[in-house]
């Protein structure tokens, strides 16, 4: 029997074979398949097994640590306390920097595995050539680790006592949303190694392309959940009724989420047509290179964000090493051996002319990439100004917000023409025909909306217009393919299907909150009432409360909707026993087309108290809207025509036919090799 | 022309479109959108006054918070070491609001008076935002405040 005070001596030698089997699960697979030697090769997938053996050994260590309490641990003991609830001691696993860093690379050794088991009929090269260049970012996260973050040093004498884990993240929405969000950002790890693999080779083909389509999908799912999730967690926590900032670490992760998303449908493109393949690939690296920016910005420090937390100069320093070597390195090497710059028509795919549905992809792609480099800028510039000497500034959430509904309404706009227009060559007039009275619909729900809105009436129209265009040319186009007899409707058209509902269920939420949203900020002294809308809240009382690691002063608000008793709702301010923090907890009743919410204050003296009183309409459909775009994503990625791929052997230059339905008037296709 | 050099011409050409277009509503919109930070005594300089909306960072004068009995409207005094400047909000003050401690708050000035629209605190009590960190250069140290780079030091 191990004796378990030496349990973090033994983490921190698991954590170095670690990197020393990341460092050959780079070197050899990627030295043989460039020199064709298999017994280099084979090398990689046993790698990639025992690296997810030791990092998950290591997480498991600092999670018994945490469990235990080991206040030796310089992490533990400034993280966790003795009076910390069960269910918190695990994520507060996560809730500061090391942590969340050793919890990036065992979601990165996780899929690494994954990989590694689930490629068993791709080539030896490409898997070799995969699994290296994962092998390498392994290699990075886990010395920046072993070097500047590590989560075993101890803290001699012990503490007696733990600092505590940030109240902020004592809450269930935070122990998922970091796990997801990382699933997520370290997802685009496959689709960026397949790149590389495929610069590497001088090839990008068609197959390998459909064996990573479902990662992507699935890798964007888990970053939709995680950013949503962050979302909804603001809204509830933070006591604003906002959700969503525009705050720096938020635009971290709505980056990649927008490349990702522009990912998603140029792989699709280069997948079924040839097209866009340079395109797709830069995407793929642009994808991940986003993700390491997102999490350099916040780990870093170097922007003020209300997600910051005091960090280490040395740190920043590194990760921007480490990215610039990635990023760096993939771009030189996508310089130098992207396809399609010779123009061969074997790399450059089917041709298409401009009415067809290449190009609305491209447009959607153009569209997509806009809004992020729109925010990369925005996000950016306080750093690039600053470095400049042109004076300390912040970007204001206007800017992100105009421009982002600048960019988004053309993609609204073309969103249902997307999958009825055929691939190749369309006459614009019979897509046009098909949804013309869809558009005369959602124009006239949109009309009467306007109408009918007591306030914020292009808010609300505007939503409503936007929402019931897509949802009614979404139907248009499930219609369309269950009246043609001898279609098939495939797991990827009703994951297609879901995530463009989801984007017409978020329109909803998100711009009707915006236009109807009422808020109150008031003194209110027990027995007061504040009256907004058709509900009034009264303020009945304020009572002290004992938590299991706080104090709380719990409000009774009783609210009244048309002078009938709805609910009383419990707004908490909480005051944290360890470093005296405070805390706001709202209360919510929430509800599909509306939700109450109240925040509690300071006190004002005299026995009153600030109260903010929120009516938030249609907010949840913003957070829903966001699980039908996961869910369509996960949905696609279980299509079977991708699992089916790896049987066959002559799958190389095969394309899917240029339309759905309806073949009969197109070219011949042009077969390449 | 033949197809593939028709659709690339197409391609480079709305690449360039969508370029100009974004270049110019981006500048625009940064223009209108950015807020520059100034301590108190930049302020009382007058650095920022051709500037109608800015925001101000330092730490809030120790004793100096003052609300009327069962009123929303707070005052207080923001001090970079060198100057205070009298600032005033009315709402719900963050939950991380302290005398002594770290705020940026962005407003504009009234009469002598910065009157803030919204006060922004750090999440983490030892934290302090790099700008105002940078900003107060050696002013900090006269009010034994721990920048991140102190506290990187300690650790």
């Amino acid at each position: 029997m191990l004796p378990v005070h030496i349990l973090p001596e033994l983490g921190q030698v698991t954590l170095i074979l670690a990197l020393l089997v990341a460092v050959s699960q780079a070197a050899m697979p990627l030295a043989g398949a460039q020199r064709g030697r298999d017994s280099w090769m084979a090398i990689a997938r046993p790698a990639a097994y025992l690296q997810l053996v030791l990092v998950a050994l290591a997480f498991a260590i600092l999670t018994h640590a945490f469990v235990v309490q080991d206040f030796s641990l310089r992490y533990v003991a400034t993280n966790s306390n003795s009076l910390l609830p069960m269910q918190y001691r695990f994520s507060a696993v996560w809730g500061a920097h090391e942590g969340s860093l050793l919890l990036w690379a065992l979601i990165l050794a996780t899929w690494t595995g994954l990989v590694a088991r689930f490629s068993q009929r791709l080539p030896a090269a490409v898997i070799s050539r995969v699994l290296g260049v994962m092998g390498l970012v392994s290699v990075g996260f886990l010395s920046f680790l072993i070097f500047t973050s590590n989560p075993f040093a101890r803290l001699l004498p012990a503490a007696a006592e733990g600092r505590d884990v940030n109240p902020l993240l004592q809450d269930p929405g935070l122990i998922i949303h970091p796990p997801m969000l990382y699933i997520g950002y370290v997802g685009f790890v496959v689709p960026f190694a397949f790149a590389i693999a495929a610069l590497l080779d001088g090839r990008v083909d068609a197959r390998w392309l459909r064996w990573t389509r479902p990662w992507t999908n699935i890798a964007w799912g888990f970053l939709t959940l995680g950013i949503a999730l962050g979302s909804w967690w603001a809204y509830y926590e933070l006591g604003w009724g906002g959700w969503w900032f525009w705050d720096p670490v938020e635009n971290a992760s709505f980056m990649p989420w927008l490349a990702g998303a522009a990912l998603l449908h140029s792989q699709a493109v280069t997948e079924k047509r040839g097209s866009f393949r340079a395109w797709t690939l830069l995407l793929a690296i642009a994808t991940f290179s986003l993700s390491l920016l997102g999490t350099f910005l916040v780990r870093s420090g170097v922007l003020t964000s209300v997600h910051a937390f005091a960090s280490d100069p040395a740190r920043g320093l590194f990760i921007l090493i480490f990215l610039g070597l990635v990023i760096g390195g993939s771009l030189l090497l996508y310089a130098l051996r992207a396809p399609g710059t010779d123009g061969d028509a074997a790399s450059a795919g089917t041709p298409f002319v401009a009415a067809s549905r290449e190009t609305l992809l491209l447009a959607n792609n153009l569209l997509l990439v806009a809004a992020c480099g729109m925010v990369l800028l925005g996000t950016l510039y306080p750093l690039l100004a600053d470095a400049l000497g042109l004076g300390k500034i912040s970007v204001g959430p206007p800017y992100f917000a105009l421009l982002f509904v600048l960019l988004m309404a053309p993609l609204v706009l073309l969103l249902p023409f997307g999958p009825l227009t055929r691939w190749q060559r369309e006459q614009i007039s019979r897509p046009l025909a098909m949804l013309l009275p869809w558009a005369g619909l959602a124009l006239g729900i949109g009309i009467a909306a306007f109408f009918l809105a007591p306030y914020g009436r292009w808010k609300v129209a505007a939503g409503l217009v936007g929402a019931a265009w897509i949802v009614a040319g979404t139907l248009r186009f499930v219609w369309t393919r269950f009246s043609a007899s001898g279609n098939r409707f495939t797991a990827e058209m009703l994951g297609m299907t879901l995530a463009h509902t989801g984007v017409a269920v978020f329109l909803v939420g998100a711009l009707l909150v915006e236009g109807l949203a009422q808020q109150r900020e008031l003194a209110l002294r027990p027995g007061q009432a504040v009256e907004l809308g058709r509900y009034v809240f009264r303020l009945e009382g304020v009572e002290r409360l004992q938590g299991p690691n706080y104090i709380a002063d719990r409000g009774s608000v009783r609210v009244l909707r048309d002078d009938a008793p709805l609910t009383t709702l419990h707004p908490e301010r909480r005051s944290y026993a360890s470093g005296g923090q405070v805390m706001t907890e709202a209360g919510i009743a929430p509800g599909i087309n509306r939700d109450l919410y109240v925040a509690l204050g300071e006190p004002l003296g005299g026995g009153a108290w600030a109260v903010r009183v929120h009516i938030k309409p249609f907010v949840r459909w913003i957070w829903a809207g966001a699980l039908l775009m996961a869910l369509g994503g996960f949905v696609t990625a279980g299509d079977r025509r991708f699992r089916t791929a790896r049987n066959r052997v002559a799958a190389d230059s095969e394309l899917e036919p240029a339309s759905g339905f309806n073949v009969d008037d197109l070219q011949p296709e042009v077969v390449r090799r | 022309m033949n197809p593939v050099r028709q659709r690339r011409l197409w391609l480079v050409l709305a690449v360039v479109v969508a370029a100009a277009i974004a270049t110019t509503l981006v500048a625009m919109a940064l223009q209108r959108n950015v807020a520059y930070l100034y301590t108190p005594s930049e302020v009382l300089r007058g650095e920022a006054g051709e500037r109608a909306r800015f925001r101000l960072g330092g730490m809030v004068e120790g004793g100096s918070f003052r609300r009327a009995e069962g009123s929303m409207q707070a005052h207080f005094r923001v001090d970079d070491g060198d100057a205070t400047l009298p600032v005033v909000y009315t709402g719900i003050l963050p939950d991380l609001f302290r005398e002594k401690q770290a705020v940026i708050a962005t407003g504009r000035m009234q009469g002598g008076v910065f009157v803030a629209e919204q006060v922004l605190a750090k999440h983490d009590e030892t934290y302090m935002p790099k700008e105002v960190a940078d900003k107060m250069g050696v002013a900090h140290k006269k009010h034994d405040v721990q920048t991140p780079a102190d506290k990187a030091g300690t650790q």
